[in-house]
């Protein structure tokens, strides 16, 4: 099976791989991030696909899409929330947002662990899983949905109800 | 120019001293490059590309411009540390993989005055002759990096980045890199090794600095997004006006971010040490929940070693010794590592008398274990082994022991490992032991001593 990539976004992925002149490697990165935002997580073609245009071995590229925990192999719902778990947040109350978010969107995430921290909802709508500190410690509980970024959330049913 | 007006709610504090901030919550400011040429933007690039390129840094080492990242090494003797016989090419980049724990600055400035950054960055560039540049955004600033490639753009169709910027024969590009979640690449070396497109495992010192052997072994320069746009400021209003703002040795301003127990959380740009913390939390802060007492201060971002509410601390060395207690702390670099922890990133984290201290140590824990790159056995072990026991303290299954356990770990990463993210994640153990050690023992149970920790004694011991 081949990644069937479309023109548009192979266009923009050799436009960004010109902005490392000096070794095609350094735009692993980039070209996961296009990929992973058209297709919504890297499969083993995405992987291939990615060594392919980049002249690597896929190891290379897979160890890469293995370490980062804004990859992921998995796919995730139509909308991937990623709730701040760290410190500041926690302390407004963080987890009961996760808690909350979860009851809502009917998500289960009692198989998650470290290597699988991601929990989709049996309708596909929604995933979910926690990160480390987003940088916004004075407006907790914060999260992202897809690309959005919430801050203070406190209704649960507000912030899913933009999601259809 | 209008006298600048803020948002409702948002207007800096009496006490600030804005710069950097000037322009952040601003009524009538966006991030276009018209509403920052409006006021002056470029300017100073436009004047330091007239300038020969030594003066520049001397103007940054005569300001006593200190990274704003984290370490607060000085700015321009990191300049000057490229090798003067060096004949390869020599990059710059921007750290702007915001994510220490507690630290919410560089958010402000990418998402709401971009421009100032690629100013400093495009000063700094020809300060160090370097003509490609990365700016190295953490992944979760979506918006951010669209917002500094839209101003990239702009900038290069007003001819101020490219080739031959301002008929000067300085060329530069500047190029938004993504990062993807990863605390570790916020480490130079590991930010690096993650532009060259490698899992961000960090290099050892020396031999690789990145000044020396930094991007592709090439000298390379990585400066913090705060830190870039005093650059620009410094060469506005010149190093030695720039320097009476502050304090000798903690020069300019610098920005505080609070969170935590407080009634207002928030970011403050002040003069270095010219704000106590009791001003910032009583005054800039409004002070503590209601009815709450302090119980300690994670000064710098959740890596510095915290502080308790009732020590005193003494600082200066004879006859200037003196004693402070945690109100009086001056908020400046040298001050508080004098008092055993660190101005760090700026990222000040309350807590009142309502937090358990198990349960905020192991909330950091988790977040070391969780960003440990795995390279050195000390790190990688040991954060987990300290997470895993407080996760014991927290859940009631720990013995007291477990707590000189806990501390036995974190001294032995502590100094054993590639990069800093060893102290990072073993300060914050040691110093809530060393300072919390009867909190923490009240937290376990002393039936469980001598157990042997596994599933079924566990169940048993707790009687489930």
């Amino acid at each position: 099976m081949s990644l069937a990539v479309p023109t548009d976004l192979e266009k923009e992925i050799d436009e960004r791989i010109t902005h490392y002149p000096v070794s095609k490697r350094s735009a692993v990165l980039p070209v996961l991030h296009a990929l992973q935002h058209h297709f919504g997580h890297l499969s083993d073609e995405a992987v291939e696909w990615t060594a392919a245009k980049l002249e690597l071995e896929p190891i290379k590229v897979l160890e890469v899409v293995t370490f980062y925990p804004g990859f992921r192999q998995s796919a995730p719902g139509k909308y991937h929330i990623r709730v701040c778990r760290t410190l500041s947040c926690a302390m407004a109350g963080s987890y009961d947002l996760m808690a909350a978010l979860c009851e809502k969107a009917g998500i289960d995430r009692s198989g998650v662990t470290h290597h699988h921290p991601i929990a989709v909802s049996e309708d596909g709508r929604f995933s979910i899983e926690f990160a480390e500190c987003l940088a916004s410690c004075g407006t907790g509980p914060v999260c992202l949905v897809n690309d959005d970024f919430h801050e203070a959330v406190s209704d649960v049913n507000v912030l899913l109800s933009q999601y259809p | 120019m209008s006298a600048i007006t803020y948002k409702s709610g948002r207007e800096p504090h009496a006490k600030e001293h804005r710069v950097v901030f000037r322009n952040i919550d601003r009524r009538g400011w966006d991030t276009s490059i018209a509403s920052y040429m409006g006021e002056g933007g470029y300017e100073q690039l436009k004047k330091a590309l007239k300038m020969p390129r030594q003066e520049i840094t001397d103007e940054v080492k005569k300001a006593g411009l200190r990274g704003r990242g984290g370490a607060g090494f000085p700015c321009g003797v990191k300049w000057g540390f490229i090798p003067p016989t060096n004949t390869k090419p020599v990059y710059l980049i921007c750290n702007a993989d915001e994510s220490e724990p507690g630290t919410f600055k560089d958010r402000y400035i990418i998402h709401q005055d971009p421009h100032q950054l690629i100013e400093g960055m495009a000063i700094a560039c020809f300060a160090v002759g370097a003509s490609l540049s990365y700016i190295y955004i953490r992944e979760e600033f979506p918006e951010g990096a669209q917002i500094l490639e839209r101003a990239i753009a702009e900038a290069h169709a007003k001819g101020l980045l490219g080739k031959n910027i301002q008929g000067s024969g300085f060329d530069l590009e500047i190029y938004v890199h993504r990062g993807a979640g990863a605390y570790i690449c916020g480490e130079e070396t590991g930010l690096i090794e993650s532009l060259e497109g490698k899992r961000p495992y960090p290099r050892i010192k020396p031999p690789y600095f990145p000044a020396a052997m930094g991007l592709y072994l090439c000298p390379t320069i990585v400066n913090n997004v705060e830190t870039l746009c005093h650059v620009k400021h410094i060469l506005e209003i010149g190093a030695e006006a720039w320097a009476k703002t502050g304090t000798q040795n903690n020069t300019g301003t610098r920005i505080l971010c609070v969170s935590g127990d407080v009634q207002r959380p928030g970011y403050f740009e002040v003069e270095v040490g010219k704000v106590t913390m009791g001003e910032l939390i009583n005054d800039m802060c409004g002070g503590l929940k209601a009815g709450r007492e302090l119980k300690a201060v994670i000064p710098g971002g959740s890596s510095a070693k915290v502080l308790r509410a009732d020590e005193i601390f003494t600082v200066g060395k004879g006859d200037s010794a003196r004693k402070l207690t945690i109100w009086d702390i001056p908020m400046d670099f040298d001050t508080l590592a004098a008092c055993g922890s660190m101005a760090g990133s700026g990222g000040v984290i309350v807590i009142d008398d309502s937090r358990s201290i198990s349960w905020v140590l192991n909330n950091i824990n988790n977040f070391y274990a969780h960003e440990s790159c795995g390279q050195c056995t000390p790190c990688r072990e040991g954060s987990l082994w300290m997470k895993k026991i407080t996760d014991r303290v927290v859940a009631g299954k720990a013995s007291p022991g477990d707590i000189d356990t806990l501390e036995g770990v974190a001294r032995n990463i502590d100094g054993r490992t590639i990069c800093a993210f060893g102290e990072a994640c073993s300060w914050p153990t040691e110093s809530f032991v060393e300072k919390f050690r009867k909190e923490l023992i009240a937290d376990t149970r002393p039936e469980l001593e001598g157990a042997i920790v596994n599933a079924e004694t566990l169940t048993a011991a707790a009687g489930l």
